[in-house]
């Protein structure tokens, strides 16, 4: 009785802070000695809530220095002291702080507060830290609340909220009071309104808060709904759910036997075999569930087994019995308000998602653009067919690995490694061009088969030096992080990064086409080579030029690669089934087919993601399904060239 | 003995080759059956026996690649998918009908007679315990029964391969596209196949196939036997049939697509059904060697269906010879049995001095480069040096045509 009008009058202090001043810190701590000396959770609360509601200044000191085994008790005569350990004793302040000697270890009673006792002062210290002069502890304070909410945290919140000064603190413990409030407030009047003070939010801890307030579980009862069930909806065997589920509720809740699995049926009739049969059904006849079935009913009407639910009385127990989801949470007010909420808010994630997805498709579409569009040069203007386009792209990033060995600082080396990992796969690309390719460009078929053959050499000897497991490309920190919008959307630098530099390709891919003498005669040679030559245009080494142009390109996309893909030594060939596809569904000789390409495959992966999200497999199986349908319907991609750029 | 007209000769006249292929078989088969260890002196491991029985049936599926390839045209980089279809299927028998043996023989220790629930719930959990479901899912509806997965051998892959070749044909897809679009295919197909709801255990594959169900008692050593003689017999009849397919008409108007489709395709024959029945028949024989091939590795999974596999098939292809279908034979023995000599160790490094030179590292640079010379400077593959040997007898022509393949012959020698 005593302590639950105590509790009374410290919650009556709490609510109203100031007003009740009735005694200082000191004065509590000696007419509580005994308790503070030796307290147990239980009986030292009303005292912490008398401290702290004391409204004195060294309460908070006290507070935290009992928490920190920082109190002690002189045993001569019983003063309190802030005490701190020395070589030979204690060093003593009084409780304001101020100095008071040493004393030995003898005599001074360190106070040892247990764990239950010290989570009631940390509790009762949080309205201190939250008012208190520094605000970044009163941040910090608010962080720490915000992910452990409790009850208790409620009113000393509630209590800082009018002293304080920094508005955006403010604002911060005002949706900390709201979030508490809806959790934890008794008044459900108050927590509709909190709900409905969020309005349009989308945050992640709004959502964190709703979503236990709408828990439900399955419950089965006979006869009447029970009363003060928050009922969210009735269940109705069969349609939403199933028999055995439903009969099981019934098991679970003690309203019906279980069922008799085959296994316990087993051993029951087992356990009853005389003279070769069972029930008077013999042994060799137990083959069928029939034959089982009848063994038991007949052991069952003996009474040698335990009567065991039939599909008939499984049937009519279900039928017996009534069956509701019903909210953890029993205000039904509560629960409408936190579902119309959380409706709300799923439509705007619902859009926020879409425009989510729509930024990871663009940024996968860069990178399937980034590593084709080398093959949309080599494929698609020279029509040469370079199965070892991906381990091109290894190669730029192995380059990019081995810069990094040398040079530590990171931006440089990306710097330095982009030009490197083309000069590489330039040189490597024009010795393929005039070792190999040249003497196939009348067989296409042979082409891709003498390259393939070299793809799989330039793969196991990067697996020679290399060796087999991942070796890491580190991006500049600069990159790190993502570009937050909300809660929903965000996008990483990285992919940031990577579409400005698929956009910048794209770019310099058409001015180099379009606006050079290079590109010019580029052209010219795809079209008619014996024409262009006649014009004084040297074929061998356009084709030259032309492929390493395409193999640097891959080797600076394996740079780009590299940053946040693994480099291993099939980097490649991950990407150069896609690359292919890109280009052919794009539509062969042109580069908008080719960004089009890119931006359908990747829009379609995310999509197919997004509907089956647990299976990426899935999604790459049914993509290149689509694409194969695609071409059906499309043979020469998006955009087709016509008329006799289109060759054969 | 009068002259007989090129026409009527009989068929093995005009391929002296299938009966030395039949010769050289019969020899092979005859002298590992003396040497192996259940019927003869014991001179050849069992696992050897197996890694020969396993190189007849890629000798098989080579063949078949040399048809759609080497005859054809299509360059088609999904015929080891269709090959591992093939083993899926039947692998699901051996193994549905191995696990009934064993569940069965569990249950009936357990004192009371099984019921056909138990027994499948059993089989169901033995299978499929491993990817986390209990259920056998509705593509294994068949697989208790030997016949009607005999048949899905030849119907899963030969249908797929009708499906996909008359999409893919009907809209003109040829050339390097038509090689891309079968090498996605195999790729969809394998990461299909690698999810654990496919039904087909995911990742695990299926396991325990060299156990022939109902035949426990049977020693490795016999079932290898077996099973060599039946690649073998397979590698036989294939070889016959596929030269009977490309000596005749067909022969010669599946070679004409190859060289110039359109012209083909104006002189009026249809040549998507050509195209079509070709991929097809290719893809079943295909399968059929996997179903071979997979009870002697005694396990399959989807790995088996990279597109890479795919691809190493082309290169014996090449590397054998192409458009003669010995040279795919040899090609696919050669090359693969080279290279299981290579990566497994057995083949002694090199020491150059600065670096020693192990072949289990360095054996697929090798592979690729000499695939990369062979198509350069040697597109006959091995099976052109028997064109040097008949380019020392001279043409044994008896005043008939040539035939299709060596009208160029003749005109030359009309010039001179």
């Amino acid at each position: 009785m005593r302590q639950l009008f105590l509790s009374l009058v410290t919650a009556l202090l709490v609510a109203l802070p100031g007003l009740a001043l009735a005694q200082s810190a000191v004065d509590i701590l000696d007419a509580n000695r005994a308790l503070v000396e030796k307290p147990t959770r239980a009986k030292i609360a009303p005292v912490i809530s008398e401290l702290a509601a004391s409204g004195d200044p060294v309460a908070a000191t006290v507070l935290a220095a009992w928490a920190e085994k920082g109190l002690g008790l002189r045993k001569a005569d019983g003063t309190f002291f802030l005490i701190e350990k020395t070589a030979d004793g204690w060093a003593l302040r009084d409780l304001t702080g101020a100095e008071a000697g040493v004393a030995a270890s003898s005599d001074i009673v360190e106070l040892r507060p247990n764990a239950g006792v010290r989570g009631l002062i940390a509790t009762a210290l949080v309205q201190f830290t939250l008012s208190d002069p520094d605000p970044a502890k009163r941040a910090a304070a608010l962080v720490s609340i915000a992910r452990d909410p409790e009850a208790a945290h409620l009113e000393p919140l509630r209590a800082s909220l009018a002293t304080e000064v920094d508005p955006a603190l403010k604002a911060q413990k005002d949706r900390l009071e709201r979030l508490l409030t809806l959790r934890f407030d008794t008044d459900s009047a108050a927590r509709v309104a909190a709900i409905e003070g969020f309005g349009s939010d989308l945050g992640l801890d709004l959502r964190a808060a709703l979503n236990p307030l709408l828990a439900t579980s399955r419950v089965a009862y006979a006869g009447d709904l029970p009363g003060g069930a928050n009922v969210a909806r009735v269940l109705v065997p069969g349609a939403d759910l199933s028999e055995a589920e439903a009969y099981d509720l019934l098991v679970a809740a003690g309203m019906a036997p279980a069922r008799l699995t085959v296994e316990e049926a087993r051993a029951a009739l087992l356990a009853n075999v005389v003279d070769g049969a069972v029930g008077g059904v013999p042994v060799a006849e137990l083959g069928t569930q029939a034959a089982r079935d009848r063994a038991y009913t007949a052991l069952e009407a003996a009474g040698a087994v335990p009567a065991a639910a039939t599909d008939a009385e499984v049937a009519a127990a279900v039928a017996a019995h009534g069956f509701a989801e019903v909210y953890a949470e029993p205000d039904a007010q509560v629960t409408a308000a936190a579902k119309a909420a959380l409706d709300g808010i799923a439509l705007k994630v619902g859009a926020m998602q879409t425009a989510d997805l729509a930024l990871d498709a663009v940024s996968l579409a860069s990178i399937y653009f980034l590593a084709a569009i080398g093959l949309a040069i080599t494929f698609g203007v020279m029509r040469v067919i370079n199965m070892a386009h991906g381990e091109f792209i290894m190669m730029g990033a192995y380059t990019g690995y081995v810069v990094q060995l040398f040079i530590t600082n990171y931006t440089l080396s990306i710097l330095v490694a982009l030009p490197l990992a083309f000069a590489v796969t330039f040189a490597a690309g024009v010795a393929m061009e005039r070792l190999v390719i040249r003497h196939l460009y009348k067989r296409p078929l042979e082409t891709l088969l003498a390259t393939f053959g070299i793809s799989i050499a330039l793969q196991q000897i990067a697996k020679n030096i290399f060796g087999t497991q991942a070796r890491p490309l580190t991006a500049p920190a600069w990159l790190d992080g993502a570009l937050t919008f909300n809660d929903v959307v965000s996008i990483s630098y990285i992919r940031i990064a990577i579409f400005v530099l698929a956009m910048l390709f794209l770019l310099f891919f058409l001015w180099l086409m379009k606006r050079t003498r290079l590109g010019l005669e580029v052209r010219a040679v795809t079209q008619n080579p014996t024409m262009a030559a006649s014009m004084g245009i040297n074929p061998d080494r356009i084709n030259m030029l032309t492929f390493g142009l395409g193999s640097g390109i891959a080797g600076i996309a394996g740079v780009a690669i590299g940053l946040f893909a693994k480099v291993t030594s099939e980097l490649g060939s991950d990407y150069i089934v896609q690359s292919f596809m890109t280009v052919v569904v794009g539509g062969v000789g042109n580069i908008w087919g080719t960004l089009a390409g890119a931006f359908l495959i990747g829009t379609l992966q995310k999509g197919i993601e997004w509907l089956n999200p647990s299976n990426t497999l899935a999604a790459q199986t049914y993509m290149i399904l689509f694409i194969i349908l695609f071409i059906q319907f499309r043979p020469r991609g998006i955009i087709a060239l016509k008329g006799r750029a289109a060759g054969d | 003995m009068t002259r007989q007209s090129f026409t009527e000769r009989s068929f093995l006249a005009k391929n002296p080759s299938v009966l030395w292929f039949i010769l050289i078989l019969a020899v092979f088969t005859l002298g590992v059956t003396v040497l192996s260890e259940a019927y003869g002196v014991a001179f050849l491991s069992t696992s050897f026996v197996k890694t020969l029985g396993k190189t007849l049936c890629l000798c098989l599926v080579a063949l078949a690649m040399d048809l759609i390839w080497g005859y054809a045209g299509i360059l088609s980089l999904g015929h080891m998918a269709f090959f591992a279809l093939g083993g899926y299927m039947l692998g699901m028998w051996l193994m549905y009908a191995r696990t009934e043996e064993i569940v069965v023989a569990a249950l009936a220790q357990g004192g009371l007679p099984a019921t056909p629930e138990e027994v499948r719930q059993g089989i169901a959990v033995q299978i499929f315990g491993v990817v986390g479901a209990s259920e056998l899912p509705a593509i294994w509806a068949f697989a208790h029964s030997f016949w009607a997965q005999m048949a899905l051998v030849v119907l899963v892959p030969g249908g797929l391969a009708l499906v996909f070749g008359w999409l893919a044909f009907r809209s003109r897809v040829t050339g390097v596209y038509l090689s891309i679009l079968t090498q996605a295919m195999t790729l969809a197909l394998a990461l299909y196949l690698f999810q654990n709801d496919s039904g087909l255990r995911g990742n695990n594959g299926l396991s325990g196939l060299q156990n022939l169900p109902g035949l426990s008692d049977a020693s490795q050593d016999a079932v290898s036997m077996w099973f060599f003689w039946g690649s073998a017999l397979a590698l036989g009849l294939g070889y016959v049939l596929l030269s009977w397919v490309v000596s005749g008409k067909f022969g010669s108007v599946i070679r004409a697509i190859r060289d110039d489709e359109q012209r083909v395709r104006f002189l009026g024959y249809s040549v998507e059904g050509y195209k079509l029945f070709v991929f097809t028949l290719t893809a079943v024989i295909a399968a059929i060697a996997g179903a071979l091939y997979y009870p002697q590795a005694g396990i399959i999974n989807p790995a088996e269906l990279a597109p890479i596999a795919s691809i190493y098939l082309a290169v014996w292809v090449a590397i054998g010879g192409r458009g003669r279908l010995y040279g795919a034979v040899i090609g696919a023995a050669f090359v693969s049995l080279l290279s299981s000599w290579f990566t497994g160790g057995r083949a002694p490094s090199v020491p150059l001095g600065f670096y020693t030179v192990n072949w289990v590292d360095w054996w697929l640079v090798l592979l690729g480069l000499s695939f990369v010379l062979v198509t350069l400077f040697a597109p006959k593959g091995i099976g052109g040096l028997f064109d040097l040997w008949q380019g020392l007898r001279g043409p044994d022509r008896k005043g008939a045509p040539l035939g299709p393949d060596d009208g160029a012959l003749m005109e030359k020698e009309a010039r001179e």
